[in-house]
């Protein structure tokens, strides 16, 4: 290992060299070994809060799915048809998910299970996003090592581990794509730069292998797929072609299209949709590129290969472009989606696809959740930007260009920041870095000089720093007051990154906690008592219906078959339950009874003054449902466009169904002292509706504190 | 459909029940002659008391029976009960009174079930009580004899709505069922409240306050039977644990883990209807009257790291209180349970080792534990313990009081390589007084306790000896310059 101009050395100072690099060695070792740790026990909070359970929406899916691959095996989860959700259409669940997660999941649980330890899959399943989150440090740390030093690793594999972006998605319980996707993202361009950098083909393989990860992971690989074309095209543009870049790149576009084609849910769609078209052109491009190089490696006449290469453009630009026309028209090639749309234009939605819109992580990002979740990082990005620049490489300009598009990616959709911040962590990292061993080496040379000048010859270099301080009489006080100020601020962003995870993203959302009166807390438990009521006392084969939001829930918790749920791929099926929710209730009944619903249920409020309740969602209902059924108009239900639930509201928003069950027998109870009964504590008005009767439905369940409402169809009345 | 079906069940049932009470009568009066007590026992004296309070029948009865002084000495008195009685039938136990007086004395007898006249479908069966000395021709004694039943209160109407409370019928005989000549017979009734709809007059018949008195009737022919029917309230829980699987997990290193899967059913009657929370909420006592909110667990002193949850998560509805003595775990389900509602939950638990495993003195070691049911007042139809033994334990032994199934099986927890021994006892229709202590007796010998450190240990240093091999093996083809 040791370099040979070390034995020249004499030997008690080539032990004393080992030693320190040992030292380093140890000391590298044991921060990224704390840091792996920090990263698990940081996203712990939830468990600790609350308990090791799923937590939101997705995940439950997720959950179910896996318990059913463990229970079922590979080939039985390959081939699932789920007729629990979307009755009466079902869904073909092996062919419309990326199976990575569950199978990674799965593959974790049996492998304890075969070193006999019996845990359950569930823990598994909480556990999976923080593992993987603490082995996306070690990525982060060897994919700065690559494209800076190891010093920036380490500090990006610091900085990765606590950022609050990212815990958002991967604390535990959070089982969602998400928690594997980002280290299988992070892990492939890491690969690639590496091979890029080395011109090995083992290991562009190995990053068409991520790649593949990454594909069966999450539907983000769509980013990959452009940002490593376009990456591909700057340094075709720059200058900077080279062998290397074209083993690298050819190697994981083939054998990446070729495995990703082996999830069933991606299928051929990288050969076919227009989304993946710049990635094929591309590698077009980069064949006629190595072509042309030949050629004026064999012409050697310039002038020659000058008109050579005219006609050879032409001809390619000409068969491209015809190519992709003829193949757009012919409908072989699909047009970009409207989830891509969005991406590109962030009012497409808002106009076009109100089922986007509705969501709230697909909104737009504020500022203050940037600051919220960067912190810091958002100042030492554009300054890590600085430092790219002014050491250029192929790798620098790889992780300017994943920043640059991730940022912008991130301003769109507040969901974004996930895939924004390893870049941002990367790049704050080398400006951590760099400024700080700038700041050292400052202090280390001027505290040092008088050994340097003592007779050791360590070079010009740092004669030369010795002739810079000189010129520079505060220099010493400035870096150390600076070397206090970045620690000072990166020790600010620990403490914020540990409350923002203690205090905003540890949170279950299925229980929900509130501070009493007398300062104890209070536990809102009604969704899993609902849900479980549901499990234990309905028919097996009834089907609730109810807003989309809470379809994964009901089918993995209570286990019923739901109408719609959050796989939300038919949009007609959910504004069949917007158009049910806004009509009258007959109507509603006979939607319902089309439907074969059994059992509705209705998240509401009023009582604890829970905000994201179904009164607050059912605007979206309102639009949803009508942008298929014109019958329903949203100025229906509002007055002089403002939307109110009190005496002043539309009739037609008093007599709607969803009204009708979130109200029913409300106008009886007084929630707050002081207040008329029938007093709305989330809108804060008393309802304008108290005399509620219902006809073709009757109260099943409802929760302690009301939350969740399950109302129960009543048969058809016998004909007489 | 499922309105129609659930209203059609109680009713087939309930004719069903009476065929078998029509059948059994004629069954009894054509099979009196058929079933002759081989020894002249007579029963002087009966008296029947029925304890209906509780969702458990309790009866107890008060024999005295006389050896015809012609006849042998006899060994056994017979008891017995009608078929659907013995479905229900979860405990008997019978004591005889020895000593005269001042000295009399309970004895505890065996009972087991007599293999006699078992073969008509409708007959009576019989159970036989095994007498510590015998009989002599011409002496007497007095029996005291307690059975439970379960299931034996049949809901009437059978769906109530939220604010209704349950009434529920009784049916039994008059006379008392017996295969011997009774001579004088009395059977009270004991009801929880007042408010008795009717019940069947068998003059002589009165009532006082919550009770009914039958009787006395005299000189009864052996297999007498009188049918009754009790209508009455009842609104104490019907708890029911339709299953119940106990897991005790015993380690060496000194700990004891109880599982306990409940499969609870609030029973029998159906809830018609809605459900109204508001309701439910402002007037707690009016309406479910008959629903169960709370449910009591007790469980052993020095109980730690306790938990209540379900397939879905955590229950945070809980109070664990601890003495020295006991320890109460108040358990509150996910929702209150109404007529026909069903609800699972586990509750798990760790008992310190050394207050239920011993050494015996033949060297084995022993754990001591209850038997039963911890939740108060509940009825458990289907009961199966299972003792984990921890790895390397051989020759299990229990010794449980009364009858149960056993059987061996294996189980694998953290680290197994071989396996737990774990034996399993089942029993069907468990109440309160089966919660006796049992033991199961082991041989285990310490050495084993070490057997998973080792593993762990030689694990890891395998791993560091693979890598330090690893860092000193050059495993590339060619040197590399």
């Amino acid at each position: 290992m040791a370099p040979p101009a070390l034995d020249s050395l004499p030997a008690p100072l080539r032990s004393l060299r080992l030693k320190t690099k040992q030292q380093e060695l140890l000391l590298r070792v044991s921060a990224l070994a704390l840091i792996y740790v920090l990263a698990f026990a940081v996203r712990l909070f939830s468990v600790l809060r609350y308990e090791s359970m799923i937590h939101e929406f997705d995940p439950y899916f997720n959950y179910r799915t896996t318990l059913f691959l463990t229970e079922n095996g590979f080939s039985e989860f390959w081939n699932w048809f789920d007729s629990e959700s979307w009755y009466p259409l079902g869904r073909v669940v092996g062919g419309t998910l990326f199976p990575g997660l569950m199978v990674t999941a799965a593959l974790l649980h049996r492998l304890l299970h075969a070193l006999s330890l019996a845990v359950h899959i569930r823990e598994v399943c909480v556990l999976t996003a923080p593992f993987f989150a603490a082995n996306t440090t070690l990525v982060a740390y060897a994919f700065g090592r690559e494209i800076w030093d190891s010093g920036a690793g380490l500090v990006a594999a610091a900085l990765i581990a606590i950022v609050p972006g990212y815990i958002s998605r991967s604390v535990a319980g959070s089982y969602d794509n998400e928690g594997v996707a980002i280290f299988a993202l992070l892990l492939t361009f890491y690969l690639f730069v590496r091979a890029v950098n080395t011109g090995s083909l083992a290991w562009a393989l190995a990053s068409a292998f991520g790649y593949f990860y990454m594909v069966s992971a999450w539907g983000g690989y769509v980013f990959i797929i452009n940002l490593i074309p376009l990456y591909v095209l700057v340094l075709l543009v720059t200058g900077r072609y080279s062998q290397r870049l074209y083993v690298a790149y050819n190697c994981m576009y083939v054998l990446g299209m070729l495995l990703a084609m082996q999830i069933r849910f991606v299928g051929f769609q990288h050969v076919q949709s227009g989304e993946h078209m710049a990635a094929m052109g591309v590698f077009f491009l980069l064949q006629v590129f190595f072509f042309l190089d030949w050629v004026q490696y064999l012409l050697n006449d310039a002038r020659l290969f000058k008109s050579f290469l005219r006609i050879t453009l032409t001809c390619v630009i000409t068969v491209g472009a015809l190519a992709l026309g003829i193949g757009t028209a012919s409908g072989y090639i699909s047009p970009w989606t409207g989830r891509f749309y969005s991406l590109l234009d962030p009012t497409y939605a808002k106009d076009h696809i109100p089922i986007i819109a509705s969501v709230s992580e697909h909104q737009p990002t504020a500022w203050s959740s940037f600051m919220f979740d960067f912190h810091i990082l958002l100042f030492l990005f554009p300054a890590g930007l600085y430092f790219c620049f002014k050491r250029l490489s192929d790798a620098t300009i790889f992780i300017v260009m994943y920043g640059l598009t991730s940022m912008y990616f991130a301003g769109v959709m507040v969901r974004l920041i996930l895939v924004a911040a390893p870049a941002v962590c990367l790049i704050s990292a080398i400006a951590a870095s760099a400024t700080i061993k700038n700041l050292t080496t400052l202090i280390r040379t001027k505290s040092r000089s008088p050994q340097t000048t003592s007779g050791k010859t360590t070079g010009s270099k740092a004669a030369a720093k010795g002739a810079v301080d000189q010129s520079l009489p505060f220099q010493h006080n400035a870096a150390i007051a600076l070397l206090l100020g970045a620690f000072y601020l990166l020790s600010r962003y620990a403490i914020h990154c540990t409350w923002v995870t203690s205090e905003a993203y540890s949170s279950p959302s299925i229980v929900l906690a509130a501070r009493g009166h007398n300062g104890g807390r209070v536990i809102f438990d009604d969704y899993r008592e609902a849900y479980y009521w549901l499990r234990q006392n309905t028919p097996p084969d009834a089907k609730i219906m109810s807003w989309w939001d809470y379809g994964y829930q009901i089918t993995a918790m209570g286990n019923r078959t739901v109408i719609v749920d959050n796989n939300t791929w038919n949009n007609t099926h959910i504004a069949t339950v917007g158009r049910a929710m806004s009509s009258y209730e007959d109507e509603a009944y006979e939607i319902m009874q089309s439907l074969d619903v059994n059992y509705v249920l209705v998240v509401f409020g009023g009582v604890t003054g829970y905000s994201s309740d179904d009164i607050n969602k059912f605007l979206w209902m309102v639009r949803i449902g009508g942008g298929v059924f014109p019958v329903i108009k949203e100025p229906d239900y509002l007055v002089n466009g403002e939307y109110r639930i009190d005496k002043g509201a539309a009739p037609k928003m008093l007599n709607c169904l969803m009204y009708k069950l979130c109200y029913y027998r409300f106008g009886e109870l007084t929630t707050e002292y002081g207040k008329p009964p029938g007093y709305d504590r989330v809108r804060g008005v008393e309802i304008g509706n108290k005399d509620i009767k219902l006809e073709y439905l009757e109260e099943a369940f409802t929760t302690s504190n009301w939350i969740v409402r399950i109302y129960k169809v009543k048969p058809p009345k016998n004909r007489s | 459909m499922m309105d129609h079906r659930d209203v059609m069940l109680p009713l087939s049932l309930r004719t069903l029940a009476t065929r078998t009470l029509l059948l059994l009568v004629i069954a009894s009066a054509v099979s009196c002659s058929s079933l002759p007590p081989e020894d002249g026992i007579r029963v002087v004296s009966a008296e029947k008391r029925i304890d209906l309070t509780g969702p458990i029948v309790k009866v107890f009865l008060t024999l005295k029976v006389e050896n015809a002084p012609t006849a042998s000495e006899a060994s056994r008195v017979l008891l017995a009960f009608t078929p659907t009685e013995v479905q229900h039938l979860s405990i008997v136990k019978a004591t005889r009174a020895e000593g005269k007086r001042k000295k009399k004395a309970f004895v505890p007898l065996s009972i087991e079930p007599s293999e006699l006249a078992t073969t008509a479908p409708d007959a009576p069966r019989l159970y036989s009580v095994l007498l510590s000395t015998p009989l002599k021709p011409g002496d007497a004694t007095t029996l005291e004899v307690l059975y439970m039943l379960t299931h034996s209160l049949e809901p009437f109407p059978a769906e109530i709505s939220q604010s209704e409370s349950q009434l529920v019928y009784y049916r039994d005989s008059a006379v008392l069922l017996s295969p011997y000549h009774v001579l004088e017979q009395v059977t009270y009734i004991k009801m929880p409240s007042n408010r008795i709809e009717s019940f069947t007059r068998v003059d002589p018949t009165t009532r006082a306050g919550s009770e009914v008195k039958y009787g006395t009737y005299n000189n009864q022919m052996p297999n007498s039977y009188l049918p009754i029917l009790v209508h009455y309230e009842n609104n104490r829980p019907f708890a029911v644990v339709e299953e119940l699987v106990r897991k005790v997990e015993i380690s060496h290193w000194g700990n004891i883990q109880i599982t306990e899967q409940y499969k609870l059913k609030r029973h029998v009657l159906n809830h018609k209807g809605v459900f109204s929370r508001l309701e439910y909420q402002s007037r707690p006592s009016v309406s479910g009257a008959s629903s169960f909110k709370n449910l009591l667990v007790r469980l052993p002193p020095r109980v730690h790291s306790v938990y209540y949850r379900d397939e879905i998560g955590n229950i945070s509805s809980s109070h664990l209180r601890t003495n020295s003595h006991k320890s109460e775990l108040e358990i509150e389900p996910r929702y209150p349970l109404f007529g026909g509602w069903h609800c699972t939950f586990t509750i798990g638990y760790g008992l310190p080792l050394q207050d239920f495993v011993f050494e015996s003195v033949d060297g084995r070691r022993y754990i001591n534990l209850t038997f039963g049911c911890p939740l108060l007042d509940t009825v458990v139809d289907d009961l199966t313990v299972k003792v984990v033994l921890p790895e390397g334990s051989k020759n299990p032994q229990p010794v449980v009081p009364f009858v149960t199934e056993k059987h061996l099986e294996t189980s694998y927890s953290y680290l197994d390589v071989v396996g737990r021994t774990t034996v399993v006892l089942k029993k069907k229709n468990v109440v309160g007084e089966h919660n006796v202590p049992f033991q199961v007796y082991y041989e285990f010998n310490p050495i084993f306790m070490l057997a998973e450190p080792l593993m762990l240990i030689s694990a890891v240093l395998l791993f560091f000896v693979a890598f330090i091999a690893y860092l000193h093996m050059d495993l590339s083809i060619r040197k590399s310059s």
